[in-house]
Protein backbone atom coordinates (compact mmCIF):
# COMPACT_ATOMS: atom_id res chain seq x y z
CA UNK A 1 0.00 0.00 0.00
CA UNK A 2 2.17 2.29 0.76
CA UNK A 3 4.30 2.45 -2.31
CA UNK A 4 0.95 2.88 -3.82
CA UNK A 5 1.07 6.24 -2.17
CA UNK A 6 4.50 7.10 -2.88
CA UNK A 7 3.64 6.70 -6.59
CA UNK A 8 0.68 8.67 -6.18
CA UNK A 9 2.68 11.43 -4.77
CA UNK A 10 5.29 11.16 -7.31
CA UNK A 11 2.34 11.47 -9.66
CA UNK A 12 0.75 14.64 -8.20
CA UNK A 13 4.01 15.87 -8.39
CA UNK A 14 4.88 15.42 -11.49
CA UNK A 15 0.97 16.84 -12.89
CA UNK A 16 1.76 20.21 -10.73
CA UNK A 17 5.17 20.51 -12.69
CA UNK A 18 3.71 20.40 -15.75
CA UNK A 19 1.29 22.87 -14.90
CA UNK A 20 4.81 25.16 -14.25
CA UNK A 21 4.67 25.69 -18.14
CA UNK A 22 2.24 28.00 -17.52
CA UNK A 23 4.77 30.02 -15.62
CA UNK A 24 6.40 30.09 -18.41
CA UNK A 25 4.12 30.88 -21.09
CA UNK A 26 2.01 33.24 -18.81
CA UNK A 27 1.01 35.61 -20.58
CA UNK A 28 -0.48 37.38 -17.69
CA UNK A 29 0.82 37.58 -14.42
CA UNK A 30 -2.65 36.11 -12.66
CA UNK A 31 -1.80 32.97 -15.13
CA UNK A 32 1.49 32.58 -13.46
CA UNK A 33 -0.09 33.39 -10.01
CA UNK A 34 -2.78 30.32 -10.55
CA UNK A 35 0.13 28.01 -11.40
CA UNK A 36 1.99 29.13 -8.68
CA UNK A 37 -1.20 27.77 -6.38
CA UNK A 38 -1.83 24.84 -8.24
CA UNK A 39 2.30 23.66 -7.23
CA UNK A 40 0.93 24.70 -3.60
CA UNK A 41 -2.19 22.74 -3.62
CA UNK A 42 -0.29 19.69 -5.44
CA UNK A 43 2.59 20.10 -2.80
CA UNK A 44 0.34 19.78 -0.02
CA UNK A 45 -1.49 16.77 -1.44
CA UNK A 46 2.16 14.58 -2.61
CA UNK A 47 3.09 15.61 1.32
CA UNK A 48 0.32 14.37 3.09
CA UNK A 49 0.39 11.20 0.61
CA UNK A 50 4.04 10.75 1.91
CA UNK A 51 3.11 11.44 5.55
CA UNK A 52 0.93 8.57 5.31
CA UNK A 53 2.69 5.97 2.97
CA UNK A 54 6.15 6.91 5.62
CA UNK A 55 4.23 7.00 8.60
CA UNK A 56 5.40 10.26 9.70
CA UNK A 57 3.30 12.60 11.50
CA UNK A 58 5.48 15.62 11.43
CA UNK A 59 5.27 15.64 6.99
CA UNK A 60 1.38 16.72 7.87
CA UNK A 61 2.65 19.62 9.76
CA UNK A 62 4.99 20.85 6.66
CA UNK A 63 1.66 20.44 4.99
CA UNK A 64 -0.16 22.47 6.62
CA UNK A 65 2.68 25.12 6.72
CA UNK A 66 3.15 25.61 2.78
CA UNK A 67 -1.00 25.77 2.77
CA UNK A 68 -0.78 28.53 5.23
CA UNK A 69 2.43 30.28 3.07
CA UNK A 70 0.53 29.08 -0.37
CA UNK A 71 -2.62 31.23 0.75
CA UNK A 72 -0.23 34.26 1.85
CA UNK A 73 1.70 34.08 -1.30
CA UNK A 74 -1.55 34.80 -3.23
CA UNK A 75 -2.81 36.92 -1.16
CA UNK A 76 -0.07 38.93 -1.57
CA UNK A 77 0.56 39.14 -5.16
CA UNK A 78 -3.15 40.75 -5.54
CA UNK A 79 -2.81 42.91 -3.22
CA UNK A 80 0.65 43.83 -4.57
CA UNK A 81 -0.43 43.85 -8.02
CA UNK A 82 -3.82 45.84 -7.95
CA UNK A 83 -1.78 48.55 -5.66
CA UNK A 84 1.15 48.83 -8.66
CA UNK A 85 -2.04 48.91 -11.60
CA UNK A 86 -3.84 51.61 -9.69
CA UNK A 87 -0.68 53.72 -9.64
CA UNK A 88 0.45 53.17 -13.05
CA UNK A 89 -2.14 55.02 -15.04
CA UNK A 90 -2.33 57.86 -13.96
CA UNK A 91 -6.87 58.18 -13.31
CA UNK A 92 -7.75 56.89 -16.77
CA UNK A 93 -9.48 54.34 -14.95
CA UNK A 94 -12.76 55.46 -13.29
CA UNK A 95 -12.30 53.02 -10.45
CA UNK B 1 -12.30 -5.42 5.99
CA UNK B 2 -8.47 -4.20 5.62
CA UNK B 3 -9.25 -5.42 2.17
CA UNK B 4 -12.03 -3.13 1.09
CA UNK B 5 -10.20 -0.24 2.78
CA UNK B 6 -7.62 -0.75 0.92
CA UNK B 7 -9.10 -0.72 -1.79
CA UNK B 8 -11.19 2.64 -1.34
CA UNK B 9 -7.82 4.41 0.00
CA UNK B 10 -6.55 3.10 -3.56
CA UNK B 11 -9.88 4.74 -5.91
CA UNK B 12 -10.00 7.12 -3.53
CA UNK B 13 -6.18 8.57 -4.14
CA UNK B 14 -6.17 7.74 -7.56
CA UNK B 15 -9.45 9.95 -8.22
CA UNK B 16 -7.78 12.70 -6.65
CA UNK B 17 -5.19 12.16 -8.55
CA UNK B 18 -6.97 11.92 -11.94
CA UNK B 19 -8.25 15.43 -10.10
CA UNK B 20 -4.91 17.27 -10.16
CA UNK B 21 -3.86 16.03 -13.84
CA UNK B 22 -7.31 17.48 -15.30
CA UNK B 23 -6.44 20.67 -13.26
CA UNK B 24 -2.93 20.49 -14.96
CA UNK B 25 -4.09 19.80 -18.20
CA UNK B 26 -7.07 22.70 -18.06
CA UNK B 27 -4.58 25.70 -16.59
CA UNK B 28 -2.48 24.58 -19.57
CA UNK B 29 -4.83 24.33 -22.58
CA UNK B 30 -8.25 26.64 -21.52
CA UNK B 31 -8.03 29.62 -23.57
CA UNK B 32 -8.35 32.35 -20.86
CA UNK B 33 -7.92 33.43 -17.47
CA UNK B 34 -11.14 32.65 -15.72
CA UNK B 35 -11.42 29.11 -17.64
CA UNK B 36 -8.27 28.49 -16.28
CA UNK B 37 -9.15 29.61 -12.54
CA UNK B 38 -12.55 27.08 -12.91
CA UNK B 39 -9.40 23.90 -13.68
CA UNK B 40 -7.54 25.09 -10.88
CA UNK B 41 -10.26 25.22 -8.25
CA UNK B 42 -11.16 21.72 -9.23
CA UNK B 43 -8.13 20.37 -8.77
CA UNK B 44 -7.92 22.28 -5.67
CA UNK B 45 -11.36 21.40 -3.81
CA UNK B 46 -11.85 17.82 -5.75
CA UNK B 47 -8.24 16.86 -5.97
CA UNK B 48 -7.26 17.17 -2.32
CA UNK B 49 -10.37 16.53 -1.07
CA UNK B 50 -10.33 12.81 -2.11
CA UNK B 51 -6.86 12.19 -1.61
CA UNK B 52 -7.53 13.69 2.00
CA UNK B 53 -11.19 11.23 2.09
CA UNK B 54 -8.39 8.20 0.86
CA UNK B 55 -5.90 8.71 2.90
CA UNK B 56 -8.48 9.12 5.91
CA UNK B 57 -8.79 5.34 7.17
CA UNK B 58 -4.92 5.15 7.30
CA UNK B 59 -3.71 7.45 9.55
CA UNK B 60 -2.56 5.59 12.86
CA UNK B 61 -1.83 8.69 15.26
CA UNK B 62 -3.87 10.19 17.38
CA UNK B 63 -5.77 13.06 15.93
CA UNK B 64 -4.44 12.52 12.71
CA UNK B 65 -7.61 12.14 10.62
CA UNK B 66 -8.54 15.47 12.29
CA UNK B 67 -5.49 17.22 11.33
CA UNK B 68 -5.92 15.86 7.67
CA UNK B 69 -9.31 17.38 7.63
CA UNK B 70 -8.26 20.66 8.92
CA UNK B 71 -5.46 20.61 6.33
CA UNK B 72 -8.34 20.13 3.99
CA UNK B 73 -10.50 22.79 5.51
CA UNK B 74 -7.58 25.82 5.33
CA UNK B 75 -6.94 24.66 1.72
CA UNK B 76 -10.57 24.88 0.94
CA UNK B 77 -10.80 28.22 2.51
CA UNK B 78 -8.07 29.77 1.30
CA UNK B 79 -8.40 28.22 -2.05
CA UNK B 80 -12.14 29.83 -1.98
CA UNK B 81 -10.58 33.42 -1.17
CA UNK B 82 -8.21 33.35 -3.44
CA UNK B 83 -10.22 32.71 -6.38
CA UNK B 84 -12.10 35.07 -6.08
CA UNK B 85 -9.55 37.46 -5.56
CA UNK B 86 -7.95 36.54 -8.80
CA UNK B 87 -11.19 36.29 -10.86
CA UNK B 88 -11.42 40.11 -9.60
CA UNK B 89 -8.56 41.32 -10.34
CA UNK B 90 -8.31 39.67 -13.82
CA UNK B 91 -12.08 41.23 -14.45
CA UNK B 92 -10.36 44.87 -13.69
CA UNK B 93 -7.60 44.13 -15.50
CA UNK B 94 -9.18 43.31 -18.65
CA UNK B 95 -13.49 44.22 -18.69
CA UNK B 96 -14.73 42.49 -21.47
CA UNK B 97 -13.49 38.67 -20.20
Amino acid sequence: MASILIGAACFVLAATALGLLRILRGPADADRMMAAQLLGTGGVAALILLAVAVRTPAIVDVALMLALLAAFASVAFVSSASRSRDKAPPATDPR
Amino acid sequence: MTLALNIFTALAVFAGTFFFLAGTVGLLRFPDALTRLHALTKADNLGLGLVVLGLLPRVEWPFGAFKLISVWLLVQLSGAIVAQLIADFVRREEPHA
